[in-house]
């Protein structure tokens, strides 16, 4: 070893000839998240660069959508950040809310914002799992699986399926809570905050996590917008930016929330930021059941959603007297969608979320453009691992909270 | 002899001696029966049904108490579980982690994608695993419930069992 490092202390750095260890991890990782690739160049442990390579799920969901009426379309949504579903289903219904002209009811809204929130809560349960399970705490894992599962059943309730819920239509939502759900849900607010206690017992004081978490992938706030991060990773940085405070959609604008702040912008404030919203998503659910009986009774769908199976065109009805003997009034077509454009942005569990759509006046897009956190996350990287080790590296990719499905699309 | 009254059969076709480290069994039995009590699943999520899967290894649906234990790598495993959506970009590699498997070896297509494409009849998604893999269980859902998955693995575990000359000749 002596020996070695003589060596190595009489090399200066133009004298070696060893070429740079090139190391390829993924798409078969089992902390990748999924499919991403990275092409790391290595001098010793340290990267020196690192180049994700994506595309190994892309499903082509834009196209796909360009061939399915606006209902249908949100179905593909749930595939996009399948941990999510909810927020992406509400994303798609918003825009294309904009695009025909529709007011949801209240009651809609509300039920609307319980469900993103739930979305929030679990993703952030699964990210925290996994995070914890990459770096090395094993219970964490089962812990958070164990309240997640909680949700997912209450989803079941909702709307019958526990990963991928088409619940959010456009126009509203599908079909109202039942008595029995909010109850649950009731239940479910007022035991989660002690269980977010469990969590933090479990690994906030933790030296493994301390050392693994602390002072990694910092990213400075200016550097931060300038990589285009949104979301806790963005507000991990210090930038207190979320798209349910600056431009509220749903029930956002009537629910009291604070949004965190990290301050050193490293892996352990991204992680701080996330575990305080799990508990302020636990507040907008709360506040979200407490106003509900004021709108007992209303509808969840506006008056004039389409139809599941959107119609491309719809009849103006006949005039009632038969005009003239022998001529068949056979009305006139109108369009049900109005050609024209949409933009929708919320604020997923991931980041800022996206749709912007462009219709020709048929009953389906004609053009769907999908802005996803992921794949603005996953350009980061390159940045944020920059002489880290190797095993850091897998903090980076669990702190940016990536899903491959969100960014290949 | 009387030793064959006291035997107690602790399997379809396999016998124990009471209170001696002795099993009476034709040998594929026992080695059907081996091999169906450990079976070792690849962890290698695509897509959505891999938090399914993830959700069945956790707390709540232990696939521990099958003796179904997630390995990392495919050199340990002997189940691939193909969950999600197989584009033809990651399709070869699919091919390439099936291959360092050690025989025998086993796929459950999970998932409507894995099954047949599901609703992603687009340019890049293969219209089933099947396309280049031998697939022996199909566990169809977009995605399928854990407890789907759970009887998937259960019925590869009946499969198994009755399977005989597949992997050798030892008789």
């Amino acid at each position: 070893m002596a020996r070695y490092l003589e060596i190595n202390k009489k090399q200066t750095k133009e004298e070696t000839w060893e070429e740079p260890f090139y190391l390829n991890m993924g798409p078969q990782h089992p902390s990748t998240h999924g499919v991403l690739r990275l092409f790391l160049e290595l001098e010793g442990e340290t990267i020196v660069n690192c180049d994700p390579i994506i595309g190994y799920l892309h499903r082509g969901v834009e196209k796909l959508s360009e061939n399915l009426n606006y209902n249908q379309t949100i179905v593909l949504s749930d595939r996009l950040d399948y941990i999510a579903s909810a927020a992406n289903n509400t994303v798609f219904a918003l825009a294309f809310e904009k695009l025909i002209g529709l007011e949801v009811p209240r009651r809609a809204k509300l039920l609307r914002t319980i469900v993103c929130e739930m979305a929030r809560i679990c993703n952030h349960l699964l990210w925290l799992a996994t995070h914890a399970l990459d770096i090395g705490a094993m219970t964490v894992f089962l812990y958070c699986f164990r309240d997640r599962e909680w949700l997912l059943n209450i989803y079941e309730k909702i709307c019958g399926a526990r990963l991928t819920h088409s619940y959010v239509r456009v126009g509203g939502v599908r079909q109202d809570f039942t008595k029995e759900i909010i109850e649950e849900l009731y239940r479910f607010t007022e035991e989660f905050p002690s269980r977010i206690y469990d969590y933090e017992t479990l690994i906030d004081v933790n030296r493994i996590w301390l050392r693994r978490t602390k002072g990694i992938a910092v990213v400075p706030a200016e550097q931060a917008i300038n990589l285009g991060l949104t979301g806790p990773v963005l507000r991990g940085s210090g930038v207190p930016y979320d798209v349910r405070k600056f431009r509220p959609y749903d029930a956002y604008g009537e629910v009291d929330f604070i949004v965190p702040t990290g301050k050193n912008g490293d892996t352990y404030d991204r992680y701080r930021v996330r575990m305080e919203e799990l508990r302020q998503s636990n507040r907008i659910i709360r506040q979200c059941l407490d106003k509900l009986p004021e709108t007992e009774g209303e509808p969840v769908l506006a008056e004039n959603a389409p139809d599941l199976l959107i119609p491309e065109k719809v009849k103006e009805p006949k005039p009632q007297p038969v005009p003239k003997k022998g001529v068949i009034f056979r009305g006139v077509d109108r369009p049900i969608v109005p050609s024209g454009e949409a933009f929708a942005s919320i604020e997923s569990p991931k980041g800022e979320l996206a749709v912007y759509v462009v219709s020709s006046g048929s009953n389906k897009p004609w053009r769907l453009r999908i802005r996803t956190p992921s794949f603005v996350h996953i350009s980061a990287i390159p940045y944020m691992a920059k002489n880290h080790m190797i095993a850091d590296l897998i903090a980076i990719i669990g702190t940016l909270d990536i899903v491959l499905g969100d960014s290949d699309r | 002899m009387g030793v064959e009254k006291n035997v107690v059969e602790i399997a379809s076709g396999i016998k124990q001696i009471p209170g001696t480290p002795v099993v009476i069994s034709p040998i594929d039995k026992i080695i059907n029966w081996a091999r169906a009590g450990s079976l070792w699943p690849l962890t290698f999520g695509l897509a959505c049904c891999a938090i399914e899967m993830m959700a069945t290894g956790a707390s709540h649906f232990d696939l521990d108490r099958y003796g179904i234990i997630f390995r990392a790598t495919p050199r340990q495993a002997d189940v691939l579980i193909v969950a999600g959506t197989v584009t033809k970009k990651m399709a070869p590699i699919i091919r390439r982690v099936y291959d360092q498997m050690p025989e025998p070896k086993y796929v459950i297509a999970m998932g409507s994608c894995a099954c047949s494409g599901g609703v992603f009849k687009t340019y890049s998604v293969v219209q089933g695993v099947d396309e280049f893999l031998p697939v022996d269980i199909y566990v169809p859902g977009c995605p399928p419930r854990p407890e789907a998955l759970l009887f998937g693995l259960l019925q590869l575990q009946e499969k198994i069992k009755r399977e005989a000359k597949k992997w050798g000749f030892w008789r």
